[in-house]
């Protein structure tokens, strides 16, 4: 089985967000990255199946050089081989676009994305992937299995889960789920070393096409005071919510 | 060039939502000077949402269970046919997962997570939207003559109104779907996370997940779907699928009570949609506290079961 996994660069979950002074992008000063968490579910997923049932598993990015550390750490918690495409990721469909093309050329059997980047939250390259590619689709995935050339994953929905059968060739959304927080691997040094001297191609994309442009950016309103109510006088809170908040 | 609004359906009837959704439809289509027009899939009674010029339903045992590929298509065929200019979805687990797919299919823009009637930036028409998570928001501009709307849950609100609209059925070709659905198993008579008005949620704070009953029973009281934060689902205490927060659900609800749970950042975005935040906790320095609208300092093992009496005898008050 050949697998690629999406990988994303995104900031660091703690880290506060701030916008460059004219508004129009994200400003990274400060910022760490790390592998997108959605996409490190994918990624020890792929792992597993390299380890448990034997397959080529390669990673993409697409992000100029500056996505390269990440790229490494995937690298280092077990991918074979990196692909980074070159160029700013503008829109979910120029990520999607330029993947596919990728994918296209390398014949994956099973190609893994997070569900969603935490950045900006797109929720379509999995979907766009698979239209392009003519692939099937499983979004939110939080189980997998792949039998030959069968897969079974479960998905899940609003308020249960369902099991979803179908062939390869397959994209996943990939979530929390689809391995345990607890199987995360922290790259072990001789994972770090052999990082290192694992092929990263370089590729550069046909099309730049995007269908969104972010026109500016802005944080939220900073929030009022909260009104404390004492432990003593629970009737106050409900009285609150009932009259001023609305919400009972 | 009117606007096209895909209204879920579940066991035949319209999903909660599809009152938000059809009242941002109609306001979008109003402001364009257009028509709204809703596309419902096997509903017994889709004449009963109101505020929409038409109603295009569609009718066909093959879609009885849903899966994305088959509805995707027959959505991009529907928002092909009525030429509408936008096609507005919502935010649950099904729409999500058409986004992508109904986008590669008709060639249009999708801007998820849209929170706003849009507005003229430059000559531009601009959706405001959430991203990183909550933490910041874009405006963002399709680029292409149709473009898809995911208008995220609880951030317009709904405008009733009691005219029903015109029915129009229409027959459309239903693809077989490469994915088939083997089983489903969901939680009956349980407010969900994505549907409650009310979500109240813990966190370490608890102790463990022998004390999760005192969360049940207020969560029971207020119909309230029940939620935790990062580290308790890691544990094991409570399923992933209650996990709230950036790497988990995400919660945009009317009232988010946050029990025992301290508020790391992540947390934070993860619920920041919600309209009104509550927080109990027994150290006064939580930066929960800098985030909420109504709080407690105190210990949940005091004030909650204090708190399920008192919302017990209020609701016996005004029931």
């Amino acid at each position: 089985m050949k697998i690629l996994v999406c990988i994303s660069a995104v900031p660091d979950t703690t880290s506060k967000i701030n916008f460059t002074a004219d508004q129009k992008s994200f400003d990274t000063g400060g910022v760490q990255f790390v592998i997108n968490p959605n996409d490190e579910f994918g990624l020890t997923r792929a792992v597993w199946f390299k380890e448990q049932q034997g397959a080529e598993v390669h990673i993409a990015t697409v992000g100029e050089a500056s996505v390269e550390p990440i790229m490494r750490k995937a690298l280092a918690i077990g991918a074979d081989k990196a692909f980074r495409i070159n160029t700013h990721p503008l829109d979910g469909f120029l990520v999607a676009n330029t993947l596919s093309e990728h994918i296209k050329t390398e014949h994956y059997d099973l190609v893994i994305c997070g569900r969603e980047s935490i950045d900006y939250n797109g929720n379509m390259v999995p979907g766009l992937i698979a239209n392009h590619c003519n692939f099937a689709f499983i979004n939110t995935c939080t189980s997998l299995t792949v039998d030959g050339n069968k897969a079974t994953a479960t998905r899940e929905i609003d308020g249960g889960s369902e099991t979803l059968e179908t062939q390869l060739p397959l994209v996943v959304g990939a979530q929390k789920g689809l391995v345990e927080e607890s199987d995360l691997k922290i790259p072990n040094m001789r994972g770090i070393m052999s990082a290192r001297t694992k092929p990263l191609e370089i590729i550069t994309p046909s099309s730049l096409e995007t269908l969104t442009e972010d026109l500016s950016f802005e944080k939220p309103d900073s929030k009022g005071a909260i009104t404390l109510v004492d432990e003593a006088n629970i009737d106050q809170l409900i009285e609150l919510l009932h009259k001023e908040a609305k919400v009972l | 060039m009117s606007v096209l609004v895909y209204l879920e359906s579940e066991n035949k009837a319209y999903k909660k939502t599809a009152n938000e959704l059809a009242s941002y439809a109609a306001e979008l289509a109003n402001q364009l000077n257009t028509e709204a027009i809703g596309l419902v899939i096997n509903n017994d009674q889709p004449e009963i949402i109101g505020g929409l010029n038409q109603i295009i339903s569609v009718n066909n045992e093959a879609l009885d269970t849903y899966t994305a590929e088959k509805f995707a298509s027959l959505i991009s065929v529907a928002f092909e046919k009525s030429g509408a200019q936008y096609l507005v979805i919502g935010s649950s687990a099904d729409s999500k997962y058409l986004g992508g797919l109904i986008s590669a299919k008709s060639s249009s823009g999708y801007i998820p997570n849209v929170i706003a009637l849009p507005e003229n930036i430059d000559g531009k028409t601009a959706f405001k939207r959430t991203v990183f998570t909550n933490k910041g928001y874009a405006l963002t501009t399709p680029k292409t003559k149709r473009c898809i709307i995911g208008l995220s849950k609880n951030s317009f609100g709904s405008v009733r109104s009691d005219s029903g609209s015109r029915v129009e059925s229409m027959i459309l070709d239903v693809i077989d779907d490469p994915v088939s659905l083997i089983s489903k198993s969901t939680v009956n008579g349980k407010a969900t996370i994505a549907d409650a008005d009310i979500v109240v949620s813990a966190g370490r704070g608890l102790k463990g997940p022998e004390n999760w009953h005192l969360i049940e029973e207020l969560a029971d009281v207020l119909g309230a779907a029940t939620a935790c934060s990062k580290p308790v689902s890691d544990l094991g205490w409570r399923p992933h699928s209650e996990h709230v927060g950036q790497t988990g659900k995400p919660v945009a609800t009317n009232l988010y009570i946050a029990i025992g749970i301290s508020g790391a950042i992540q947390h934070l975005a993860g619920i920041n949609a919600s309209k009104i935040k509550v927080v109990i906790n027994n150290d006064p320095e939580a930066p929960f506290f800098k985030a909420a609208d109504y709080g407690i300092v105190g210990d949940a093992f005091t004030i909650v079961p204090q708190l399920i009496e008192k919302l017990k005898a209020f609701k016996a008050e005004n029931a």
